[in-house]
């Protein structure tokens, strides 16, 4: 008996029809039969971060999330707020202050920053790290990226000088 | 100044040294758009999963996979005894740690497990959630052994010997004695001793372990896509555990989410997936998940150390020390698991200048997961003893600490310097870096304030951390034990008739900016823009002979070489140019991606038209004129066996005396890393560094119950470092260059987390100190200070 199940949703725009087995999580839905590989897969168990996605609006852990619970929802990606411009400043920010260094959890720690700028656009560093604090980073020590996401802020809010 | 290139002809030849020059392959990470292995699909890819035992120590009675055979998905299920056939099993020794010895590793189990975790049976399917799904049905009947968890009594005789081929638990041992410890000790005027213990921890990279191996048939050829640091190394080792000719084999390696020494070792998983791919004649991926990377991805530290120090005319004068430390059931192949322990013996004392020094190293075997190699190796420990020791002797002789590692330090007029260890020092920077980092933190400021705060129940404590780093490693390394592991590394450059550059280099990159350093180095060389050069890094097709990303060696080793190749391609140049323009070389050079005459900089042909001359209208080239524009070189350090590197590091915190929680106010390094090539870089190597080294401190660590079971194999139960309790970290530097290099540059990759756990610790017993309070190990966890406060 095939036990996959068909959905609909949208990913960066895009209209995507398809089945999915039942077990199948968000992440591996987006890597595996989206070929969107862009969001990472670290944990699987809710704790690093590195899978966040944006879903509906709000930005969740792909690993926890059932691809089968995103059925008509709008998803987006890594490679969606790229390419439409939406984080340019937060990357450009994230380049000048090499607040990357192997790149695996960069693309959620971009989406949750750029969740937190929504939310808050002009954080304080404390209230900066406490926001990323989902996000598990294990080369640069978090400072860079606390830089980083302080910077954007002000070229954002045009406050920067 | 009407220039306004990049490369302006006033700051010529070394423009872009010492500058922050962005990374430019850091664009497309920010994307979501790199290279990582397991974004690899190729047609035909079978995944692999692996069942691992339960147990610590158990015999294997049989194996049933009647069941799991007939699970949707399933290619094949292979267990040790075959797959032993397929993949020869390696011993983690090498000649030069005299006695080390280990038992044959084989890919899956054979008769006997004897870790929590270690592979037993692979199970290849369509999926990896088949496989997964496939592997719950397998049977296996195991009949449980005592296992030997606890290294204190590995050696007893009443302990159960793990390999009894070789007699006893005792993996390598070594002894130090210099000088006259006993005489030092007697006529000291203060001693102190500790009983020091360091945590079991691990990696955690957040790129788990991944690794695609596809064998082609027909071509005899086997490719393995894998994240790794020394893709050289792993094709040697392919070839020789699977018998295929090691000129066909090529391991690729481009984006790599993390390593620090984690993935630099032969690993059973991934050679039963190597081998599986051969045997099935098609591309297997295997990706350790976050669980199984727990109890198989290398633990590192769990040393035991015993040590005491001798205070003589406020100096330090003697240490003796017997470090202890627990490596699992095999010494890693092909590095070894002696080398930390080695390496504790080597550096213990290193930044002071006194020539007594007794040391015992002993590694044992135990049932736990494999131990190795991991940023810092040995180092944490080393300095995590001295600076304990250093902190003890000063309350032992009634000094502030800080002067009793001012009159201790080696001075900077000493060098070249050979230590009691018998370690040699080209040239080293510790009193300076010592005054500076004082001055930066304005320690005598913080004591004052810490004074004051205790009058109203804050206790804040400063740690102090003075180290020296092994960078630049030389074949003695290992190539002198028999590892194929290179010291040399080479970077090959050519110039395109784009007038574009092309660096290749056998180097990897990890995140550290292996590529910018090198795209710097050779622009600067060459004298073009940055934007002109490219640079290839991980595949052992298209890239020189070379060791890798291990030791803090990238920017020093592969840097020299693109120095080198980068000098040697602009004299190319200039012989063509000067051919072609019927001048002399001398009276030419190169600027801004154009070759210029000498003297008024004026331009007498661009790079690209030069290339374009070369390889499109060679018929205009003069007679006996044969432009080579391509170049390699190579370099190893062979005057001193490592650079060795100095820095001090200070920590400031606060221990809530009633929950035991530690807060990190502030944090300094001083840092000598001899030439800094791009200054953003080496900061941020820093600044990650000293965050691993605050986790070690105060977080991470592999707890074992007393069957050998991890307890904490989650990330939810294996604490790591956050942003929000990570200080900001202020950061300055000294520069003292090595002469072995026209470049000078030193390496700094492992610095901050060498230094950083001594700097933590020392400050949690500077601030519980007065309450009467003293720790003796790390991570040093609430529960820990609470109990050394007496409050549980």
């Amino acid at each position: 008996m095939d036990p996959s199940r068909e959905i609909s949703l949208t990913v960066n725009g895009e209209p995507v029809t398809t089945r999915v087995e039942p077990r199948k999580s968000l992440v591996d839905f987006l890597r595996e039969d989206v070929g969107l590989t862009g969001s990472h897969v670290g944990c699987e168990h809710g704790v690093c971060g590195a899978c966040t996605i944006r879903l509906n609006g709000a930005i969740v852990r792909g690993c926890l999330t059932l691809a089968v619970q995103a059925d008509g929802a709008e998803v987006w990606t890594i490679e969606g707020v790229s390419d439409s411009g939406e984080i340019a400043a937060l990357q450009k920010a994230f380049l000048e202050r090499n607040a990357l260094q192997c790149g695996y959890c960069t693309p959620a720690m971009l989406l949750t920053a750029a969740a937190l700028l929504k939310e808050n656009p002009t954080p304080t560093r404390p209230e900066i790290r406490e926001y990323l604090s989902g996000n598990y980073c294990r080369c640069t020590g978090y400072q860079a990226i606390v830089d980083a996401v302080e910077s954007a802020a002000s070229e954002m809010t045009g406050t920067g000088s | 100044m009407t220039d306004k290139s990049p490369l302006s002809i006033h700051d010529l030849p070394n423009s872009y040294i010492g500058r922050s020059v962005p990374r430019p392959n850091t664009r497309r990470l920010a994307e979501g758009r790199g290279a990582f292995t397991d974004d690899i699909t190729l047609a035909r890819m079978a995944h692999v999963a692996f069942l691992r035992s339960p147990y610590a120590h158990a015999g294997i009675r049989s194996i049933d996979i009647s069941r799991a055979e007939k699970s949707p998905g399933v290619i094949r299920i292979v267990a040790g005894e075959e797959m032993a056939r397929h993949c020869t099993p390696w011993v983690g020794v090498l000649t030069h740690l005299k006695g080390l010895k280990s038992a044959p590793q084989y890919a899956l189990a054979v008769g006997r497990v004897r870790w929590q975790g270690e592979p037993v049976v692979a199970v290849v399917a369509q999926t990896r959630a088949e496989a997964e799904d496939a592997a719950a049905l397998i049977e296996v009947a195991y009949e449980p052994l005592a296992p030997v968890v606890d290294m204190e009594t590995a050696l007893d005789a009443s302990t159960p010997v793990l390999h009894p081929e070789l007699g006893d638990n005792l993996a390598f041992e070594r002894t130090v004695d210099a000088g006259d410890v006993d005489a030092a000790f007697a006529e000291a005027d203060a001693v102190a001793e500790e009983v020091l213990h360091f945590g079991r921890h691990t990696g955690v990279t957040l790129e788990p372990r991944t690794i695609l191996a596809d064998y082609n048939p027909g071509a005899g050829k086997l490719t393995v896509h894998m994240s790794t640091q020394a893709p050289h190394m792993m094709k040697n080792i392919f070839a020789t555990h699977t018998g295929i000719d090691e000129d066909d084999v090529r391991v690729v390696s481009k984006d790599v989410g993390g390593s620090f020494g984690i993935k630099i070792h032969t690993y059973p998983d991934d050679m039963a997936t190597v081998a599986l791919s051969v045997m099935l004649k098609r591309p297997v991926k295997f990706v350790a998940d976050r669980l199984e990377s727990f109890v198989s991805d290398i633990h590192a530290r769990d040393h035991r150390v015993k040590a005491k120090i001798a205070v003589r005319g406020g100096r330090i004068t003697a240490i003796e020390m017997d470090d202890l430390t627990g490596i699992g059931p095999y010494s890693v192949y092909p590095r070894t698991s002696a080398v930390e322990c080695n390496q504790v013996l080597n550096l213990v004392g290193g930044p002071y200048d006194f020539a007594n020094y007794r040391a015992v190293g002993r590694v044992v075997l135990q049932n736990k997961n494999i131990m190795c190699q991991y940023r810092a190796v040995g180092h944490p420990v080393a300095f995590g003893v001295t600076e304990a020791l250093v902190d003890s002797a000063a309350r032992a002789a009634n000094m502030d600490p800080a002067e009793l590692r001012r009159n201790s330090l080696v001075p900077d007029d000493a060098y070249p310097y050979t230590a009691a260890t018998g370690i040699r020092f080209e040239g080293l920077s510790h009193q300076k870096s010592f005054e500076k980092i004082l001055k930066l933190m304005d320690y005598q400021g913080l004591r004052a304030k810490q004074a004051t705060l205790r009058e109203s129940g804050v206790y804040r404590g400063i740690g102090l951390a003075a180290m020296i780093e092994v960078t630049n490693p030389s074949p003695m390394f290992y190539g002198v034990g028999g590892a194929h592991i290179s010291a040399r590394d080479g970077v090959t450059i050519r110039l395109d008739p784009t007038g574009g550059v092309t660096c290749a280099t056998g180097v990897t990159e990890q995140g550290q900016g292996t590529e910018a350093v090198i795209a710097q180095i050779a622009a600067s060389a060459i004298g073009v823009p940055i934007e002109k050069v490219r640079v290839v890094t991980g595949d052992t097709e298209t890239t020189p002979y070379g060791g890798g990303t291990w030791a803090s060696r990238g920017a020093g080793i592969a840097g020299e070489a693109a120095l080198q190749a980068g000098r040697a391609l602009r004299g190319n140049i200039l012989d063509v140019a000067a051919a072609m323009l019927q001048t002399e070389a001398d009276r030419l050079d190169i600027r801004n991606a154009a070759v210029v005459d000498a003297d008024s900089g004026s331009e007498r042909m661009t790079l690209a038209d030069l290339g374009k001359t070369v390889y499109f209208r060679g018929n205009e080239l003069p007679d006996g004129v044969s432009p080579e524009l391509v170049v390699t070189r190579h370099y190893s350090p062979r005057q001193f066996p490592f650079a060795f590197t100095n820095g001090v590091q200070a920590c400031w915190l606060e221990v809530d005396a009633d929950s035991g929680f530690v807060r990190l106010l502030d944090f300094w390094v001083v840092e000598d890393c001899g030439t800094v090539i791009n200054p953003q870089l080496v900061d941020e190597q820093i600044r990650g560094g000293v965050v691993q080294g605050i986790g070690a401190a105060l977080y991470e660590h592999c707890i074992y119950d007393d069957e050998g079971n991890m307890r904490n194999a989650t990330m939810a139960d294996y604490l790591v470092p956050m942003a929000v309790e990570m200080p900001d970290i202020t950061i300055e530097h000294v520069e003292t260059p090595t002469a072995e290099s026209v470049l000078g540059a030193k390496g700094v990759g492992e610095a901050g987390t060498a230094g950083a756990p001594a700097a933590v610790f020392n400050a949690i017993n500077d601030a519980i100190g007065v309450l009467g309070g003293k720790i003796t190990a790390i991570p040093a966890t609430p529960e820990l200070i609470l109990k050394a406060l007496g409050k549980v």
